[in-house]
């Protein structure tokens, strides 16, 4: 029978097929562990005196809580350094590999596993986290669970699921220069709503995505949750391969092949169905940011702020003034003209080696806006260490950035990287909820393009905004940035 | 977990929707390693409000939450489901949950009841014009009693048959865990495992340390 991506990679896990409305009990591939929601799932195991399962499919990160100044120093907050220790004590007394704070291969949890090669086409992925949607960009089925999950996978590594939905999402045509992906998931949340998603798998599909490289690829499938999706995924291809091969955990010689010739079979087969499509044209894009307090509240750079008044929904008007005011704007506000705090380049959305590359093709030679803090923080200390080795860190520092650890830090604010009420953030992270960056923060969601311009500019600004004819510092053609 | 059957209590209206996990319970709650005493952190940041809802006396002690569309959008953190239980809700309804939320709920003996917009609305109007009215939710036939309306709800069959029988999903799980040992036999050797552990050479990580003019933060809006 024909079958859709998801539908292939739930088929080749069920354990065991649930009869009379129960659940299909599936297995899981690779289960990522951090510090935030594990440690009442290990506490659970020690009280029912349960061993983990697969110690050799899990793997710890400590990437929430961890600061990214002084990281060689204790950390200063006591229940964060509490929660740090918890986990190496859990990861020690259960047998789970843990990559600690200081180590080369810390970081944000869903760098770390795609960088270790762990993250590979056709599995089945969970961790303690929304954003595990992210490892759906390898054609893996990977999504975020709660802790009593986390409890149930390291006791039996299986989870009962109920059936997801699936819904096509085509991007069309070819991005224009200045939009990234980034913009394209902006857009599509925009458009089906932070609830659009619920109860479905997501497949992103079309020419402009098979044009993504593979980690603005993982930026499309990171927000998937935003649109309230349980996963998304995108067709592995040769893209993916060759980000694949070569890496720690991939595999290698005869057992290459194999995987090859097997993630080559995992694509939508021609009559498949999908139970909604979606289409998106990708020369209509433009750099996307959010005015409000939920994901699904962007609008091109180009617009403005909603009036609350021409909205007709009596529901959606209600949350336009509610975000309004929180956001401290005007309606009918250009959002060109709304000034920033601070700058946050990174996180699982946007930390990675390209995003930073993007940036520093924008700000080279470049000075920040006077009255801006810019923090850049790499997804993970690998990162780091490459654009280090690219020599981009002198480049941020040079424009007045910071240039900080790895971790999820400002994204929401568990450790010392906060914003303070009141203040404005142009942020590549995934979410602009209230108090998300720190209590009465105030969040704009951007693409990295749009965060290296704002931060010249001290306004919410596109790479379009800067002075005229500003070619890539470097000589290199501006279509480059496309790829982002 | 415990049963649950039908429950009778103080109906709560939140006239929100996408009330997200981060608001249910900011991300500086998540700190802990416990399973409880969380009932302090649910929607922190709204409780500084008098006019909040659950600062109103009438509604102060309920144990039914009546919320908007899209409850518990956005981070995974279960935490959200206990901190609605520790404060004493033993009952959400709304017209649509985050697919993460519901399954925590379920797994939590929180029950997160589906009802439509237009019955919300009716309860909505209820609670409001008569604060401290109490519902009653009932598991067996699927109903929400409210004054003299009784509408429907939703929660999927498995949920519903586990929540009544109190059943804990491990231990369900693990009757078939010679299925599980099967699959496993039955997987391919080039999977990845974590263990033995392959990286690329290790690397002295240096600390970042702070910018050497002091950074002002907290300006305010402008």
């Amino acid at each position: 029978m024909a079958g859709t991506l998801a539908e292939k990679v739930w088929d080749a896990h069920v354990v065991r097929r649930g009869t009379d409305g129960a659940p299909d009990l599936l297995y899981i591939d690779l289960h990522l562990v951090h510090e935030v929601t594990s440690p009442q799932a290990f506490e659970g195991l020690r009280l029912a005196g349960r061993p983990v399962r697969r110690p050799d499919l899990t793997l710890a990160t400590e990437d929430h809580n961890t600061p990214t100044l002084d990281i060689d120093r204790p950390i200063a907050d006591e229940t964060s350094r509490t929660q740090i220790q918890t986990l190496r004590n859990n990861a020690a007394e259960f047998g789970v590999r843990i990559h600690s704070l200081g180590d080369a291969d810390q970081g944000i949890v869903h760098q770390v596993g795609p960088q270790l090669g762990l993250t590979q086409p056709g599995l089945t992925v969970v961790c303690g986290d929304s954003h595990t949607s992210t490892h759906g960009a390898f054609g893996a089925l990977a999504f975020g669970i709660g802790t009593s999950e986390v409890e149930h996978v390291l006791a039996t590594q299986t989870l009962p699921l109920a059936p997801f939905k699936t819904m096509a999402i085509t991007v069309d045509g070819e991005l224009p220069v200045g939009a990234t992906s980034k913009d394209i998931i902006l857009a599509i949340i925009a458009k089906i709503g932070t609830g659009g998603g619920q109860g479905y798998v997501l497949e992103y599909r079309g020419e402009a995505i098979r044009a993504l490289s593979m980690e603005a690829r993982m930026t499309v499938c990171n927000m998937s949750i935003e649109a309230g999706a349980r996963a998304g995924m995108i067709a592995p291809d040769q893209t993916t391969f060759d980000y694949l091969q070569g890496r720690p955990h991939a595999p290698e010689g005869a057992d290459w092949d194999a995987a090859v010739a097997y993630w080559s079979t995992l694509r939508t087969d021609e009559d498949a169905e999908f139970d909604v499509e979606v289409v998106l044209k990708a020369e209509d894009l433009e750099p996307f940011v959010t005015w409000g307090t939920n994901p699904g509240q962007g609008l091109p750079l180009s617009g403005s702020v909603p009036v609350p008044e021409e909205i007709a929904d009596a529901d959606e008007r209600g949350a336009a003034e509610r975000a309004i005011e929180y956001m401290g704007l005007t309606p009918g506000q250009p959002l060109r003209e709304i000034k920033v705090d601070t700058v946050f380049i990174g996180s699982c959305t946007n930390g990675r080696i390209e995003d930073l590359r993007s940036v520093a093709k924008v700000v080279r030679g470049k000075h920040k806006a006077d009255d801006v803090r810019v923090l850049v923080v790499p997804a993970s200390a690998r990162v780091r260490l490459q654009a280090e080795a690219e020599g981009l860190d002198k480049i941020f520092l040079d424009f007045g950035a910071e240039w900080r650890n790895a971790g999820c830090s400002m994204c929401l604010g568990m450790n010392p990287d906060q914003l303070a009420p009141g203040e404005r953030s142009a942020s590549t992270s995934n979410r602009n909820f209230e108090g998300r960056q720190g209590k009465g923060g105030r969040t704009h969601l951007v693409s990295p393009l749009v965060a290296a311009a704002t931060a010249i500019r001290g306004t919410l600004s596109s790479f379009a905004d800067l002075d005229a004819g500003v070619p890539a510092p470097d000589g290199s053609p501006l279509t480059d940035l496309q790829t982002v | 977990m415990e049963k649950f059957n039908q429950h009778t209590g103080v109906g709560v209206p939140l006239r929100r929707s996408n009330v997200d996990t981060d608001q249910i319970i900011p991300a500086v709650y998540l700190k802990r390693v416990t399973r409880t005493g969380f009932e302090d952190a649910l929607f922190a940041a709204w409780r500084g409000d008098p006019a909040f809802i659950l600062n109103q006396a009438a509604y102060s002690s309920g144990s039914v939450l009546v919320a908007g569309p899209d409850f518990g959008t956005g981070s995974s953190r279960e935490h959200a489901v206990w901190a609605l239980k520790d404060y004493g809700f033993k009952v959400v309804i709304s017209n649509r949950f985050a697919d993460i939320f519901r399954g925590n709920s379920g797994k939590q003996g929180l029950l997160a009841a589906q009802a439509s917009q237009e019955d919300i609305e009716l309860i909505w109007k209820i609670l409001e014009t008569r604060p401290g009215t109490e519902i009653t939710v009932d598991l067996e036939s699927k109903t929400i009693t409210c004054d003299d309306v009784v509408v429907p709800f939703h929660v999927d069959d498995y949920t519903r048959w586990r929540l009544l029988e109190g059943l804990d999903d491990i231990g369900l799980t693990l009757e078939h865990a010679d299925e599980i040992s099967a699959f496993e036999a039955r997987r391919e050797a080039w999977r990845p495992a974590t263990l033995p552990a392959k990286h690329l050479p290790p690397v002295e990580i240096v600390a970042a340390r702070p910018a050497g003019v002091p950074v002002e933060i907290g300006r305010g809006p402008r």
